[in-house]
């Protein structure tokens, strides 16, 4: 039997509203939705991404493009004046060959795509930023999502620059400088007393009761995740148009996994880059890495954990997208990893040691990871490999305040210098 | 007594546009199999072929997650709230 979804929205006020999109198409069962604020499945729970109907894209065009994400405006479900309307401008982070991490680790061709340069410091901006544009062709007024931290910072900011009501939803435990960070930009900031699944939840339940209200990563999340194919073609662009051998990711939702895996697929298909092969890797925290344990034990379902890691930007114990990272990994021959929280103050410090790249702990989890696989020869040390950082040490600064700090506390008399012995 | 559900969006075409409806049974499976005497068809949209929950849909009794629970066999009892929520998670 088939049901139909009665309309909540009005259609988008113009046929270019959401560029070269055409379609909702669930994942699972492939049945097309007309684009609107629906992001599940109505036969079978599947989740929704964008179909498009691509023209002929040049890499002259993109190259001509703002230095920010609408660069690839085409290849996303937004309008094609979009970089014209008030939003953050996230993007074009930079891409660093990291040969000192990459002789550490025994490597030959090694780079960082270092995501904390975006606006509010984190990969997040890039995919509210399309959510936003989402929002505003659906009607919608407020800006809203449940966050683990980064998004929160990002809805926050993003919803001020674009002049509309923000409310945002974070667990009460978070780190204070993703409370405050969230907080400075004025909307309205909720702590919820629970972990980030027991407000994810709840985000879908007001969801399903407030028409007006977009929450970037429930009910306009298949807008929202399309910002994250922007990593992967930045990568390729900055590679000179062609694509890594190996990439590795964070996996918290999957979400970003999953999506620079579509955008690499798609410049491939568009003749944008050669379709060489790339393996795809997954890092997760022991403390919540319930991808990693289902690719290990080779099992296709994912069993939800509660999460206990000081990794909280990754701390999804029930990853919605997780069966689509295993697909991914699988099928590009990469894996999914995981690191204990030790293996991550390492990982942060080692980064910045090595290359002057203050990550926050995804990060660490991501450098941790990658040390890992090489270790244990799941990685190539041989093949050219970027690994993505999706934020800034700067938010997680409790994760190595026992570990660094001041050489000498000195007076301040050249003599008490000498005696310091350094 | 009988238990609450809360329907999402996506289901609300088989309760008439409710958001909220009661249903009888002393496990979630029983109370599936009531909802869906008063909704036919609406027990196929939460669990599969195979009597599993689909992969992509999240059940709680209460505020907890039925997979941390006993699953279809987690026992519901009067005046708890079900809530069926599509499974989205990601921020």
């Amino acid at each position: 039997m088939s049901i139909t979804l009665e309309p909540q929205q009005t259609a988008p006020s113009d046929s270019r509203a959401f560029g070269n999109a055409r379609c909702l198409v669930c994942r699972e069962c492939r049945a097309e939705q007309p684009l609107g604020p629906f992001y599940a499945c109505p036969e079978c729970f599947g989740p929704l991404e964008v179909g498009y109907d691509f023209p002929s894209i040049s890499r002259h065009t993109i190259e001509a493009g703002p230095k920010n994400i609408w660069r690839y405006a085409e290849l996303l479900p937004v309008r094609p004046d979009i970089a014209s309307i008030p939003n953050t401008e996230p993007g074009c982070t930079r891409l660093l060959r990291a040969d000192n991490l990459a002789r550490e680790l025994g490597m030959k061709a090694l780079w960082v795509k270092d995501d904390s340069g975006n606006p509010t410091h984190s990969f997040k901006d890039r995919v509210v930023a399309v959510a936003l544009a989402a929002a505003r062709e659906l009607g919608l007024n407020v800006l809203a999502c449940p966050s683990t931290g980064n998004l929160a910072n990002a809805v926050a900011a993003a919803a001020a620059r674009a002049g509309i009501k923000s409310v945002v939803f974070i667990p009460h435990d978070l780190e204070r400088p993703k409370v405050l960070a969230s907080a400075v930009y004025g909307g309205t900031l909720i702590a919820v007393k629970g972990n980030y699944d027991d407000a994810n939840k709840l985000a879908s339940e007001i969801a399903g009761e407030e028409d007006d209200w977009a929450f970037v990563n429930v009910n306009v999340r298949p807008y929202y995740a399309e910002g994250s194919k922007t990593l992967g073609y930045e990568v390729a662009e900055q590679l000179g148009w062609r694509l890594p051998d190996q990439v590795v990711i964070p996996v918290a939702s999957g979400s970003q996994l999953t999506k620079v895996d579509k955008g690499f697929a798609e410049l491939g298909r568009l003749g944008l880059v050669e379709q060489t092969p790339y393996k795809i890797f997954g890092a997760q925290a022991e403390g919540c890495s319930p991808v990693a344990t289902a690719f290990r034990e080779r099992r296709d379902v994912i069993r939800p954990v509660k999460p206990d890691t000081i990794a909280k930007s990754l701390a999804i114990g029930n990853p919605a997208d997780g069966p689509y990272v295993l697909d991914v990994c699988r099928r590009t021959g990469g894996a999914v990893e995981a690191v204990t929280d030790d293996e991550v103050r390492d990982g942060i410090q080692l980064l910045a040691r090595s290359e002057g790249i203050f990550a926050e702990t995804a990060g660490g989890v991501t450098v941790a990871t990658l040390k890992k696989l090489v270790d244990c020869g799941h990685l190539d040390p041989d093949a050219e490999t970027v690994v993505i950082n999706t934020g800034d040490g700067l938010k997680t600064l409790d994760a190595v305040a026992d570990r660094v700090g001041p050489a000498a506390t000195i007076e301040p008399t050249y003599p008490a210098f000498v005696a310091t012995g350094l | 007594m009988a238990v609450t559900v809360r329907v999402p969006t996506i289901l609300r075409t088989y309760t008439g546009g409710e958001s909220q409806v009661t249903a009888e049974g002393a496990t979630l499976n029983e109370l599936l199999d009531s909802l869906d005497a008063s909704y036919p068809g609406i027990k196929g949209k939460i669990v599969d072929d195979q009597g599993e929950l689909r992969r992509f849909v999240n059940v709680y009794v209460g505020n907890d997650d039925v997979r941390f629970l006993d699953g279809l066999d987690t026992p519901t009892a009067d005046g708890t709230q079900v809530s069926v929520i599509p499974a989205v998670a990601g921020g």
